[in-house]
C-alpha cells in the first residue's frame, strides 16, 4: 500500500466536499432553501391582456409536433367545454391550454393560459425515485423518457395538475408536459414558442430576477389596476412562469391555498427519521431481545413450558 | 379433504411415511393423496368453482391490459394517476401484512413462545401481502420491465416512493427467508434451515426496521400532495406515524381474520397444537391490536387538533371522517375491548374483520376517495375492478396452495421422531 500523501489526502477531501456540495444542489434538496438558479429564465404572464385567441396553444402544437387537435385552434367551444365538471386542463396531446373564468369582480370575461410553472423546486422532480426530472441552469423542468418506469407519483406530487400521461401507449408510455421548449429553443437563449406568438405581448421573458421586478413595478405603476400580488412569487417556493391578474387568483382557477414552502418541505420531518430509524432501531431491539430473554431457553418448538400461560 | 379423512386417508406431515419411506415430491404435491383422490377433493371443493369463475373472466382481462395499454382498462386520468391497484393493491395490502413483523418480534426477539403456533402464519401472511403488493404493482406502471431502475440504473434517493422501493424489495427478500425454513422442512433440506434459523433474531430485526420506515413511507407519499388529499386524512407532521401505528392493528387482524378461516375451512391441515393453541392466541393478538388501536384513535384526533382542522368536522367531508373514526375504529375497539374482557372468541374475530374493513377504508379514502376532494371522484373502470378482484384471487389461491402443503399450520413431525 502506497501511503497517502498529503496532496492526495488534500485532493481526497476537496473532491469529497465538492461531492457533498454537489448532490444537494443537484438534487435541489439542500438545506435551508433553493429559490432557483440566479439566471434561471422565467415568464411573466399578464393576465389582464390575453384576450383567448388560443394562437399560443397552435405554436406549441407545431413546435412540439403534437397531433392535431380535435377542434382547430379557433374554435372558442372549447371554453365552455367541461370533464367532470372541471375546465380542460394540460394533456399528453397539448402541452397548454387557455381556459375562460367569468370572475365575480369584473364584468369581462377573463382568459388564462396553463401551461407547467418551471417551479423552482419541482414537486415532480423531488417526487421521482428514478431521478427523471432535471431543473436545468436555464430554468427550465426537464423530463427524460428513458429512465421512467411510469409510477405518476409526479402526477400526484404536481400542485398545478400539469404532468400528463400516454396511457394509450402499450411499449413506451412516458410523462408528457412543457419543456419551456427547451431543446428547440431555450438551450439558446430564445423564448419559447408561445410566448414568441402572442399577438398581445400577454407574456414577457427573461431573467426570472428581473421580469420579478418588472412586474411589481408594473403593480406600483398603474395603481388599482391589479391585485396586487405576483402568483408564483412565493407560491411553492417559487415558480419560473408567474402571473399578474386584475381580479382575485381564485377567482381565476387558481389555487390560492398552496404552502408558500416547497413541497419537499412537506416530506422532510419524514425523510430526517430515516437514517435515526436505521441506526437505532438495530440496537434498541437487539437489546429488548437480550433483556427479554435472559436466562429463558433460547429454544424453538420444542421449549413448550410456555404454551399454557395467559398472553398479556 | 374432510371426507377423505373419514375414509382413514391421512395428509402428508412429517419427514417419512408411516412405512419408514422417504415421500418423493409428487406426492408431497398431491398432499399424499392419489392423483384421484387430489383431483376428486378439488372438484368437490366449491371455493374451487367460484376461483375458477373469477379466473376465467379476469386473466383474459389481464392479458388485455398488456396488450392493449393501461388507457384500455383505466379512465386513463391524469388527476387520479393512482386508481385502484395501487389504492388497493398497494396502500392496502402493504398493512394487512405487517403481520409478520409483528409476530416475529413477539416470538424471536421477546422470546414468547406461546406466540409459536401462529407465527409461520404470520410471516407467511406478510410475504404473500408483499408479494402480492409488487404484482398489482407490476400491472400499474407504465413500463413494469423497469421496475428494477430505481435499485440499480437511476437513482432518485430524494423520493420517498425510492425508499418504498427499496424497502419493499429488501423486505421481500427478508421474509422470503424467514418462510424458507417451513419450505426448507417441507423439502427436507436440513442444512438451509439450520443456517436460516441462526441469523433469525438478525433477519427478525431488520424486518423491523424496513416495516417502521416503508409503512410510514407508505403514509409519506400523501405528503407530497397537501392540497390535493382532503386535510383531515392529510397531516404534514403525522402521515408516516398515523400510518406505521395503523398498520399495526391491521396486520395482528389479519392474522386473526385469516386463522379464523382458517379453523373453520381447513381444520384438517392443522395440527393439535395449532387448534388447541387458537383461542388463547386470538385473543392475545386482538389485546394487541386492541392496543394499536386506541393509539391510532388519539393520534388521528391529535392530528386533527395539531392542524387545527375542527371546523371540517361540521362539513360532508367531516361526517364521512367521523363515520371513518367512529364507526370503524372506535366501535371495533369497544367490541375488542368487551370481547377481551369476557373472553369472547367469536367477537374478537367479527372485531377483527371490523378493523380489516376500517383500515381498507382508511386507505381508499386518503388515496382514492377524498383524493382531489376539490375537484371530483371518480369510479373505477369496471375492467380495473375486476383486475383488482383477479389479483386478489390469485393471492387467495397461492395462499391455500401453500398452507396445504408447507408446515404453516401443523408441525412438522421431524426424521428423527419416526
Amino acid at each position: 500500500m502506497s501511503k497517502i500523501t498529503r496532496r492526495k489526502f488534500l485532493a481526497g477531501s476537496a473532491a469529497g466536499g465538492a461531492a457533498m456540495m454537489m448532490t444537494p444542489a443537484k438534487k435541489a434538496f439542500a438545506a435551508g432553501s433553493f429559490e432557483g438558479f440566479p439566471d434561471g429564465m422565467g415568464v411573466l404572464v399578464d393576465l389582464t391582456r390575453c384576450v383567448g385567441c388560443r394562437t399560443c396553444e397552435a405554436a406549441c402544437n407545431v413546435e412540439q409536433k403534437l397531433p392535431e387537435p380535435a377542434l382547430p385552434f379557433d374554435d372558442t367551444s372549447v371554453f365552455d367545454e367541461m370533464h367532470h365538471g372541471q375546465k380542460r386542463r394540460t394533456t399528453d396531446k397539448a402541452y397548454t391550454i387557455v381556459n375562460r373564468y367569468e370572475p365575480k369582480s369584473a364584468d369581462e370575461p377573463l382568459y388564462r393560459k396553463i401551461q407547467c410553472n418551471h417551479c423552482n423546486e419541482p414537486a415532480c422532480l423531488t417526487s421521482c425515485f428514478v431521478n427523471a426530472y432535471k431543473k436545468t441552469p436555464e430554468g427550465a423542468v426537464i423530463y427524460n423518457s428513458k429512465v421512467c418506469v411510469g409510477c405518476r407519483n409526479c402526477m400526484i406530487a404536481c400542485p398545478f395538475h400539469i404532468p400528463a400521461y400516454t396511457y394509450s401507449s402499450v411499449l413506451n408510455p412516458v410523462i408528457k408536459k412543457c419543456i419551456f421548449c427547451y431543446d428547440t429553443r431555450l438551450k439558446e437563449g430564445r423564448p419559447p414558442a408561445c410566448v414568441e406568438s402572442c399577438p398581445q405581448q400577454v407574456m414577457t421573458f427573461g431573467k426570472r430576477k428581473d421580469l420579478m421586478v418588472i412586474a411589481h413595478e408594473r403593480i406600483k405603476k398603474n395603481p388599482g389596476k391589479y391585485v396586487d400580488h405576483v402568483y408564483g412569487e412565493k407560491e411553492v417556493g417559487g415558480t419560473g412562469w408567474f402571473y399578474l391578474s386584475n381580479v382575485p387568483f381564485e377567482e381565476a382557477g387558481f389555487d390560492v391555498n398552496l404552502p408558500k414552502k416547497p413541497i419537499i418541505d412537506n416530506v422532510k420531518d419524514f425523510l430526517a427519521i430515516v437514517p435515526m430509524v436505521l441506526t437505532i432501531w438495530p440496537a434498541l431491539f437487539t437489546g429488548f431481545h437480550l433483556l427479554a430473554t435472559k436466562g429463558k431457553s433460547h429454544g424453538h418448538g420444542d421449549d413448550n413450558s410456555h404454551d399454557k400461560q395467559e398472553g398479556h | 379433504m374432510k371426507k377423505l379423512a373419514t375414509y382413514g386417508v391421512k395428509p402428508h406431515d412429517a419427514a417419512l411415511k408411516a412405512d419408514g419411506k422417504q415421500w418423493s415430491l409428487m406426492e408431497k404435491l398431491l398432499l399424499g393423496l392419489t392423483l384421484d383422490q387430489y383431483i376428486g377433493q378439488v372438484l368437490r371443493n366449491k371455493l374451487n368453482w367460484v376461483l375458477a369463475i373469477i379466473f376465467a373472466i379476469g386473466i383474459p382481462v389481464i392479458i388485455y391490459r398488456f396488450i392493449f395499454s393501461l388507457g384500455a382498462v383505466t379512465h386513463a386520468s391524469y388527476d387520479y394517476p393512482w386508481g385502484l391497484f395501487l389504492g388497493f393493491g398497494l396502500f392496502c395490502m402493504v398493512p394487512l401484512s405487517a403481520s409478520g413483523f409483528m409476530l416475529g418480534t413477539t416470538v424471536e426477539i421477546f422470546g414468547r413462545h406461546d406466540f409459536e403456533p401462529i407465527e409461520r402464519l404470520a410471516l407467511l401472511n406478510g410475504l404473500l401481502g408483499y408479494f402480492f403488493a409488487v404484482v398489482y404493482l407490476l400491472v400499474d406502471l407504465g413500463q413494469p420491465w423497469r421496475l428494477s431502475y430505481p435499485m440499480v440504473y437511476s437513482f432518485g434517493p430524494a423520493a420517498v416512493l425510492f425508499l418504498v422501493g427499496w424497502h419493499v424489495a429488501t423486505y421481500l427478500s427478508v421474509q422470503v427467508a424467514e418462510v424458507s425454513t417451513a419450505f426448507f422442512e417441507w423439502i427436507g433440506f436440513k442444512r438451509g434451515y439450520d443456517f436460516i434459523r441462526k441469523g433469525t433474531v438478525g433477519l427478525t430485526v431488520a424486518g423491523i426496521i424496513l416495516s417502521t420506515l416503508h409503512q410510514g413511507a407508505l403514509g409519506a407519499l400523501f405528503l407530497y400532495a397537501p392540497g390535493k388529499v382532503h386535510p383531515l386524512w392529510y397531516s404534514s407532521a403525522f402521515q408516516w406515524i398515523h400510518f406505521f401505528t395503523s398498520s399495526i392493528p391491521a396486520g395482528l387482524s389479519m392474522v386473526i381474520c385469516v386463522s379464523t378461516i382458517v379453523i373453520y375451512t381447513m381444520k384438517w391441515r392443522c395440527d393439535q397444537r395449532f387448534i388447541d393453541n387458537l383461542d388463547r392466541i386470538t385473543i392475545s393478538l386482538a389485546k394487541g391490536a386492541a392496543m394499536g388501536l386506541s393509539t391510532y384513535l388519539i393520534i388521528k384526533l391529535i392530528a386533527v387538533a395539531h392542524d387545527n382542522e375542527w371546523a371540517y368536522l361540521a362539513t360532508g367531508w367531516g361526517t364521512w371522517w367521523l363515520l371513518e373514526i367512529v364507526g370503524f375504529v372506535f366501535a371495533p375497539l369497544v367490541l375488542l375491548s368487551y370481547a377481551i374482557r369476557h373472553k369472547l372468541v367469536g367477537l374478537c374475530r367479527v372485531g377483527a374483520f371490523w378493523v380489516v374493513a376500517g383500515i381498507i377504508l382508511n386507505r381508499l379514502n386518503t388515496a382514492l376517495i377524498t383524493f382531489n376532494w376539490q375537484l371530483y371522484q371518480e369510479i373505477p373502470h369496471k375492467f380495473e375492478i375486476i383486475i383488482s378482484v383477479t389479483i386478489f384471487a390469485i393471492y387467495v389461491t397461492t395462499y391455500r396452495f401453500i398452507l396445504n402443503r408447507l408446515p404453516i399450520l401443523y408441525k412438522f413431525k421431524p426424521q428423527a421422531d419416526e
